[in-house]
């Protein structure tokens, strides 16, 4: 096992960036702007977001604006709320929000409202409570939740509750980490972590542990890196953290490393990806590992960044 | 890719597409590496920038997408387009439902050809129902657990109809996997949304007994466990005083093996208020005979068994324990207050 190969996991962000040839690159091409938000926040709770060129990144990023006002996953893509989220993301990773014409931004994300608080990720209407929290959490980075019908969002996000504490995409759907880290999230940033049902949920959360320490994203499913950051976000969020054996957790992420080209798989010896990577380090950093920033749960962004907006 | 797309002209070379000049991807101020990927993907994205550009809504654009979407069906531009194209065209959109099962029967994990789907879908209304069920289940044959199916279904079920067949299709894939959770929540759907099942209280007899069936079989399923507490969400009274329930908990814990969810449960009644029985006592004693507890609460006891049984999550059920006497506290609390 050993420890955190972070050195290695800098150079292999860092090394994506150039890489833009491959085929794997091609078949992202469509959602760029995650893969840097991934990348990005690595790096910052690494401590290198220094090593990229801010410049270029903030230029490419503000190219991928839609004239609506959201941002598509390229330069000329159609914009989406999975794509504008991850775009104040990284502006706010640099202090850069500012440079937003926030009321346009605000604007593109409220008019996906639905009557009944919902949230469509674009203009064709496909709802889901990921777009709720997407929606919600890019309004408060740009301190704008004023723009939509918070009571009603929080009102659709609840009726998504199902018997086990957890939360799905839509009423009545399945209880999955994903969905649960959106509603939580979401309910956590506008303050409304009352209507969920901590000790239940908790508990539901806390089952998610096997055997090998990892953590699956709903029963009788494989464990995979990238629900520690799920799981373990909402656990920290409702306050009952303590109820998983946080060093099985921290022994697994850790053996999903590429300890010689860096990088963190989904499972031990499986391909790394941007993606696990990212959720492998913010979870360890949610675990407290030591040399890591810490990132806030609810943001998914570093507590400092966090900070510097709203308490300034 | 599919054989019968194996000799594939490029673009370049087929007349229909001679008066267009293809776009290459814009990477940005930053110059860009050049291109070394697959090539005829890399055409079809150059074209399919061209026509998007011009905004061209024919059906050689149409036959674009779907190459560009065989390419790579995640990207979401892509698909977007496509829609305006159909919508244009007024195109046969059971054409489009068979475009779609093609490719969901390679990748059926993809957001955007489900959401294209339920696009297709609700343009059909309630004729589509049927076909859309069976869509589903088709998908399930080889991921029963498949998110977006499910999602997709359950909206089917809500917006077009087909309710009539479906808990008999629960009870057929829990006979498959009686593990299967998307099955089981499937399940709790059912009864709690079926228009014409009127709800749980009707239906709760029927649903507790075939739940502890499955429990029975499978006692370390965590599933029905929770399901069967849903059955009583808005009944702690009947929770509490079904002697099915606590006669489950018994003969789990009689059988000495896999009692972590019976105990768990058995923890619920009492915090109810229920009683437990000298056989259940018993039972319990006989799980940690050397322990030979002085704690003589029976909650504060199973909270012990469960420390010991299920060690990962030792702090949740030190934290069950602990509230037992917080709850005791409440109580008295609200004594002084009344
Ligand atoms: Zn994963």
């Amino acid at each position: 096992m050993g420890q955190l190969a972070a050195e290695k996991h800098t150079k292999y962000i860092l090394q994506i960036e150039k890489k833009k040839d491959d085929i794997e690159s091609a078949l992202t091409e469509h959602l760029r702007i995650n893969g840097a938000y991934w990348g990005l926040t690595t790096l910052d709770i690494l401590g290198n977001l220094k090593a990229v060129e801010q410049e270029a990144v903030i230029s490419w990023v503000m190219s991928c604006q839609h004239e609506s006002g959201g941002f598509g996953g390229n330069i000329g893509h159609d914009p989406h709320l999975l794509y504008t989220l991850s775009a104040i993301q990284i502006l706010s990773l640099f202090n850069k929000t500012q440079i937003l014409n926030i009321p346009k931004v605000s604007t593109y994300i409220s008019t996906l409202q639905n009557k009944d608080g919902s949230f469509s990720g674009d203009k064709w209407g496909e709802i889901d409570t990921r777009f709720s929290y997407l929606a919600i959490c890019s309004l408060s980075l740009l301190n704008s939740l004023d723009k939509i019908n918070v009571e009603k969002a929080v009102e659709y996000i609840i009726s998504c509750k199902n018997l086990d504490g957890g939360f799905g995409c839509t009423p009545g759907a399945e209880s999955h980490s994903g969905q649960i880290f959106c509603c939580v999230g979401a309910l956590a940033i506008t303050g409304c972590l009352h209507y969920v049902d901590k000790d239940l949920l908790g508990w539901w959360l806390c089952e998610r542990q096997v055997k090998s320490g990892g953590l699956n994203g709903r029963p009788e499913k494989l464990p995979d890196v990238c629900y520690s950051w799920w799981v373990l976000s909402s656990l920290i969020m409702i306050d009952r953290v303590d109820w998983i054996d946080k060093e099985k957790l921290v022994k697994f992420i850790l053996e999903c490393q590429d300890i010689e080209n860096g990088g963190i798989s989904d499972r031990p010896d499986d391909a790394v990806d941007v993606f696990h990577t990212y959720f492998g380090v913010a979870g360890l950093s949610l675990l407290e590992y030591p040399g890591l920033k810490a990132i806030d749960p609810a943001y998914a962004l570093p507590v400092d960044v966090i900070n510097r907006l709203f308490l300034k | 890719m599919d054989s019968d797309e194996d000799e594939r002209i490029p673009l370049s070379q087929r007349p229909e597409w001679s008066d267009i000049t293809p776009v290459p991807q814009d990477d940005g101020p930053n110059p860009v590496v050049p291109i070394a990927y697959s090539e005829e993907f890399a055409e079809t994205m150059d074209y399919f920038r061209a026509v998007y550009l011009a905004d061209e809504r024919s059906h050689r654009a149409l036959q674009l997408t779907s190459e560009a979407i065989h390419f790579n069906a995640g990207n979401y531009t892509v698909w977007q387009f496509r829609r305006v194209i159909l919508e244009a065209l007024n195109a046969d959109l059971h054409d489009e439902l068979e475009f779609v099962e093609h490719l969901a029967s390679k990748n059926s994990k993809n957001y955007q050809l489900w959401h294209h789907r339920r696009w297709v879908a609700e343009k059909l209304g309630s004729e589509a129902a049927g076909r859309e069920l069976e869509f589903t289940k088709n998908i399930f044959l080889n991921d029963a657990k498949n998110y977006h199916a499910w999602s997709h279904r359950q909206w089917v079920l809500q917006n077009l109809g087909g309710w009539e067949d479906e808990l008999a299709y629960c009870d057929k894939l829990l006979e498959d996997d009686i593990f299967n959770n998307s099955a089981w929540n499937q399940r709790y759907f059912v009864i709690t949304r079926h228009p014409g099942l009127g709800g749980i209280e009707g239906i709760r007899d029927s649903e507790v007994n075939y739940t502890i069936k499955a429990i029975l079989t499978k006692p370390e399923n965590e599933s029905p466990w929770r399901y069967l507490r849903g059955l009583y969400k808005n009944n702690m009274k009947a929770f509490v005083t079904d002697s099915k329930v606590s006669t489950l908990c018994l003969k789990v814990l009689t059988s000495k093996v896999n009692c972590v969810f019976a105990l768990s449960l058995l923890l619920d009644l009492l915090v109810h208020g229920f009683e437990p029985t000298q056989d259940l006592k018993n039972a319990l004693e006989s799980l940690i005979p050397e322990s030979n507890n002085l704690d003589s609460d029976v909650a504060a006891r199973v909270c012990l068994v469960l420390e010991i049984m299920d060690p990962m999550r030792v702090n949740y059920w030190r934290w069950r324990k602990s509230s037992l006497s917080s709850h005791v506290e409440d109580g008295v609390k609200n004594l002084s207050v009344h």
